[in-house]
């Protein structure tokens, strides 16, 4: 187990999200960054679904009251285990009375812990991920206890993913053209793919807000599906990017969807960041 | 069997869009809800997302968007006959009482209509699933009397309680869970519409039909502990309209 001491900004855990619910409204949720939680995950020789902790903009202390293998993946958020510095991307052994703690974010605002086998918190329609209205929980709350893995082994080589880092300094969301990119003007398609945006002070695990607006417009359809990544235009040329925990449809135009690539990286950037969508060959 | 023209899209790597007419009504309805059956007898491993006019196909990873639409459309040119389905009406009961419809004064004033009225009108019909989406649970329902259209709130409020009965424009419907909303609220149902901890969290599928009753208070409240103790039982019925 693992008590929590303090909980951090928004502090969750997530896995690679809940399948299969879709239809009857039910979002996937899962990490934001998929790329950086199978890092950490494969770091220790996990599997890609087991479930990591998702640490968002500042961490949380935490108590270890078993030994524990661990990996942080991510943002880099100064961790430190017993006051001595961590570094992302490397296992650790931790024992018994251990306490990890995190300081300010200097790269990303998302940062991953794996533990050797996962967070073994309870599943819900197939899935750990927490989310509100199906999982007794949503964020971390002082005094929590989180169960690990039972006396789980560690693989003697775990297989390492590739390109298994972003470039946190790019600022370029990768799309494909949404289902009604083409019910854009002309003018609208260039404000959008030459334009740079930046990121609205709303942004969380549902969407992200974008400051900027393009032109207004009077289409419409009907209720449809929605997925992870895409981008709606509002009728006042608002851009709103959906993401992990974002509702299963809606009635804006989707103009632009992300690649997985795209939302992890976005994932890692926060309120006034810039973002330049440029689509994919 | 009605055939109609599809169109069929690209949506992002792992998905693939299929698009009928714009409109709302039931033959488009069915003919996605045929279709759906037949693609799941292909193509299991694929979640299928209906709603009014579309079907989306979502994969697990990259799809070959040109091999599977052409293997979708040949099962929609292969044509289908399936049986009629008798359409599944669940029975919702819902409140009225002004302690949960806290719009329904100001709604009966402006629509210069007294409130028994209003009941009579917003249980009358059978309403149909279109759709479920924006919370677990929540049902796109199509059907509502004309008399009974609303514009939405021009304030959202911040929270509507869970089992909130609300209209706004051209729908109605029920809140299932705790959310914020911009519906007129003139009642409440007690009836868990969605329930993570049940192995089939969500009773209702798109396409059946939803009868709502009047219920008072006192029945408000039984139900409300039948639900809480796990002894409530859903109502529905068939209907062959």
């Amino acid at each position: 187990m693992i008590e929590v001491l303090k909980t951090g900004f928004l502090t969750s855990i997530q896995d690679s999200g809940r399948y299969g619910h879709r239809h009857h409204g039910v979002p996937i949720s899962g990490a934001m960054d998929e790329v950086s939680a199978n890092m950490a995950n494969a770091l220790l020789g996990n599997n890609k679904e087991d479930a990591v902790m998702e640490i968002t903009l500042s961490g949380p202390e935490l108590l270890f009251e078993s030994d524990a293998s661990i990996a942080i993946s991510g943002a880099f958020m100064s961790p430190t285990i017993n006051e001595q510095e961590l570094l992302n991307d490397e296992v650790y052994h931790v024992t018994a009375g251990s306490i990890l703690k995190f300081g300010r974010p200097r790269r990303g605002i998302r940062c991953y812990l794996a533990v050797l086998g996962g967070f073994k918190t309870v599943r819900v329609l197939g899935s750990r991920s927490w989310y509100s209205s199906v999982t007794p929980v949503d964020r971390l709350s002082v005094g929590m206890h989180l169960p690990l893995a039972d006396k789980p082994v560690l693989k003697k080589k775990p297989k390492l993913p590739v390109n298994s880092a972003h470039n946190y300094n790019s600022n370029i969301i990768e799309v494909e053209k949404g289902p009604e990119f083409d019910l854009l003007s002309k003018h609208q398609k260039a404000q959008l793919l030459n334009g740079i945006f930046n990121i609205a002070k709303q942004n969380n695990r549902m969407a992200y807000q974008l400051k900027q607006q393009i032109l207004k417009h009077s289409y419409s359809i009907l209720t449809s599906s929605t997925l992870p990544g895409t981008v709606q235009l509002t009728p006042s040329g608002r851009l709103i990017i959906l993401m992990k925990d974002a509702q299963t449809t809606g009635g804006y135009p989707r103009i632009l969807q992300l690649t997985d690539a795209a939302i992890a990286l976005l994932s890692q950037k926060s309120t006034s960041e810039e973002i330049d969508f440029v689509l994919k060959q | 069997m009605d055939k109609f023209k599809l169109s069929y899209k690209p949506y992002g790597q792992n998905a693939l869009l299929i698009e009928w007419p714009r409109m709302i009504n039931e033959s488009v309805l069915q003919d996605i809800l045929r279709f759906k059956q037949l693609i799941a007898v292909d193509y299991p491993e694929l979640e299928q997302i209906p709603a009014y006019n579309s079907l989306c196909l979502v994969a697990r990873r990259p799809i070959d968007f040109e091999k599977l639409t052409a293997g979708i459309k040949a099962i929609y040119a292969k044509g289908f006959i399936l049986p009629k389905r008798n359409k599944k009406v669940w029975r919702i009961p819902v409140c009225y009482d002004l302690d949960f419809g806290i719009d329904m004064e100001e709604f009966s004033l402006e629509k210069k209509m007294p409130i028994r009225h209003i009941i009579d009108l917003h249980t009358e019909p059978v309403y149909t699933v279109y759709c479920i989406g924006f919370l677990p649970g929540f049902m796109y329902l199509g059907g509502l009397n004309s008399a009974l259209i609303q514009p939405r709130r021009s304030e959202p409020r911040l929270s509507i309680p869970k089992g909130s009965v609300g209209i706004g424009g051209t729908q109605t419907g029920v809140y299932p869970q705790e959310s914020p909303g911009g519906w007129n609220i003139i009642g409440n149902s007690p009836v868990p519409l969605f329930n993570p901890s049940s192995k089939k969290p969500c009773m209702i599928s798109v396409g059946d039909g939803i009868k709502f009753y009047p219920i008072d208070k006192s029945e408000h409240q039984l139900m409300t502990i039948q639900v809480e103790t796990k002894i409530f039982e859903f109502k529905s019925y068939q209907s062959n309209d």
